[in-house]
């Protein structure tokens, strides 16, 4: 089959590799027909997530027809139509039982390096690196999904692929962060980031009753997406945090959204540190959300962190009592919920993708989504 | 202490294999199971393989069993343990016999976890390390430092006794290079 393997930094290739097979008696095999390019793709493109081997196939966003399943899978069948979650669960351990799914306990074969870095091991995760279990990803024709009966979300309805496509990720990712910040009634929230999970969590913060959303990035058409759901938008060339007080009335947003994570801009400082490799990440928008939000206020991460960072003010988030809440998106919660909203005309989740390319032009489409060339906000990847 | 029958009472974790310099490894896990299902999956040492790597087969006769593991290279090595210490449902300690390829000591422990938790299971291991040749030739069967091994076998356990399999991608495709 055809796959796009990382080969080193800024170095993705579309490959003929062998075709995945059945490992383990619950997995199954997904021929897939719809997949896509996250911001999280992006870390591992820019060589910053370690222990990546040449070869790897990335993505972790993708649905598709089950075409085949184990000989212990009892309730997913051959033919279903199906979205997979980016985080593995085997449904049976503590921490799934809790619904702390990308917490599993069972599904990381290199839980022992995970465990270097995290103290404990946290969840497999398809195509992210081998600090998550090295899995084969779905950028590619067919995958290999392990608790087939436990993640993959079967959909019988109408709806387009890439209507449900983003049910693999980004919008239970937004929709969580939005969720964490447990929004009042007449709270404002602010988001950094106006990438696909900027603007999933835009939405979902609405979905959920704020009143008022900000929105922070400097990319016009992304900053014209976030106003096209009824924020307002502040670029982040500006200063942020006096325009977030001038909009709030000198209080500070109730809650704030990174929804940007290791990679932000702005931070000279950073930048060096991160070059020098004196700092694994670049929290800028971290700091930023720690001062800018209101006493007693929470700060939510979805943007993801791989490391140790730097001059974090942990004063302010402990003097205003803050409430810290972050981690990768616990998938099972939101898919079915979510799908539900879909079916009911609440949200389109179709409307984020600015480009539709086949799996062939995937190495390209990686390049124009890391430079953010030709107005790319989302690619959807079909073999 | 009873885990591995240690000698000494005042050095309770002191080494049971001979003179003081073996390897130690102790490795602790929860898991979401009775202590009597784990014990009696542990005691049946035939089911050691299904999460131990690069054991091949055990094979048990009355309060001994004798053992047979491959190095990744492929090359195999025996030997005979006995069982020196057991409480039922709480705990197994073994021991090889002496002449025996490789010497080493081993015991696991069962014990409730709080609430609906599960069992805590904690497996000690002491190998004899003369001049560390010992320990090069265990790392040399399972490609692997003890302690690590010890950690993987334990998570492997675990996985195999909560879902029924442990995660892998042996065998899964992989671009050139
Ligand atoms: N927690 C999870 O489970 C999960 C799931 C998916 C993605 N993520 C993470 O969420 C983050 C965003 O993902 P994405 O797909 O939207 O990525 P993306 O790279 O497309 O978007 C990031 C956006 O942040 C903006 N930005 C950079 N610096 C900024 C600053 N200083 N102020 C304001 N905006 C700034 C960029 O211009 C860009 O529009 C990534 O870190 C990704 O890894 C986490
Ligand atoms: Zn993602
Ligand atoms: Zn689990």
């Amino acid at each position: 089959m055809k796959a796009l393997c990382w080969n080193g930094k800024m170095d993705v290739r579309v490959e003929t590799v062998p075709d995945p097979k059945i490992l383990n008696p619950r997995d199954a095999i997904i021929r897939i027909t719809a997949t896509a390019i996250c911001g999280s793709d992006l870390h591992l493109y820019h060589g910053l997530i370690p222990t990546l081997e040449p070869g790897d196939i990335l993505g972790h966003e993708f649905m598709g027809e089950v075409v085949e399943v184990g000989s212990e899978v009892k309730n997913t069948k051959v033919g279903d139509r199906v979205v997979v979650p980016f985080t593995i669960s085997c449904g049976q351990c503590f921490y799934c039982e809790k619904t702390l799914w990308s917490l599993c306990d069972n599904s990381n074969p290199d839980a022992y390096k995970n465990a270097v870095l995290n103290g404990y091991s946290t969840a497999g995760l398809f195509g992210y690196s081998h600090l998550y279990g090295g899995y084969a990803g779905g950028q590619a024709e067919y995958v290999r999904v392990p608790f087939a009966d436990v993640g993959p979300l079967k959909v019988t309805s109408s709806l387009r692929d890439d209507q449900i496509l983003f049910l693999s990720d980004i919008f239970p990712t937004g929709y969580q962060a939005a969720e964490n910040c447990n929004i009042q009634p007449d709270d404002t929230v602010a988001i950094w980031g106006c990438g696909p999970v900027g603007q999933f969590a835009i939405r979902s913060a609405f979905l959920l009753g704020a009143a008022k959303v900000i929105a922070i990035d400097n990319v016009p058409e992304r900053m014209e997406m976030a106003r096209q759901a009824g924020a307002m938008v502040i670029s982040s060339d500006e200063n942020v945090r006096e325009l977030l007080k001038e909009f709030t009335g000198g209080r500070g947003p109730d809650s704030c959204i990174d929804a940007v994570g290791m990679e932000a801009h702005g931070s000279i400082y950073d930048d060096i540190k991160q070059k020098l490799k004196l700092e694994t990440d670049r929290p800028y928008v971290l700091r930023q959300a720690i001062m800018a939000c209101r006493k007693g206020g929470t700060v939510s991460i979805p943007g993801v962190y791989g490391g140790i960072i730097d001059k974090v003010p942990m004063g302010a988030a402990f003097g205003k009592g803050l409430t810290l809440k972050m981690g990768q998106t616990h998938m099972k919660r939101y898919m079915d919920p979510l799908l539900q909203a879909v079916e009911e005309g609440k949200i389109d989740p179709s409307f984020v993708i600015t480009h539709r390319v086949k799996l062939d032009a995937a190495a390209q489409a990686y390049s124009t989504f890391s430079k953010k060339e030709d107005g790319c906000i989302k690619v959807m990847l079909t073999p | 202490m009873d885990e591995i029958n240690s000698g000494s009472e005042t050095h309770p974790d002191s080494p049971s294999v001979q003179g003081n310099h073996g390897i130690k490894v102790t490795k602790s896990c929860t898991i979401k199971s009775s202590r009597e299902t784990l014990y009696a999956f542990w005691r049946k040492f035939e089911n050691l393989p299904l999460f131990m790597n690069g054991l091949v087969s055990v094979t048990q006769n009355g309060n001994s069993s004798h053992w047979i593991a491959k190095s990744p290279g492929g090359k195999k090595v025996e030997w005979d343990a006995v069982v020196i210490n057991e409480t039922l449902n709480e705990l197994i300690a073994w021991r090889t016999v002496e002449g025996s390829d490789v010497s080493h000591a081993g015991s696991v422990r069962f014990k409730p976890a709080p609430g609906n938790r599960g069992t805590e299971v904690t497996v000690k291991f002491e190998y004899d390390a003369p001049g560390g040749k010992l320990a090069a030739k265990l790392a040399k069967i399972t490609g692997k430092e003890p302690s690590q091994q010890v950690e993987k076998d334990l998570t492997h356990f675990k996985a195999v006794i909560e879902t029924g399999e442990f995660p892998t991608t042996q065998g899964q495709p992989k671009g050139e290079k």
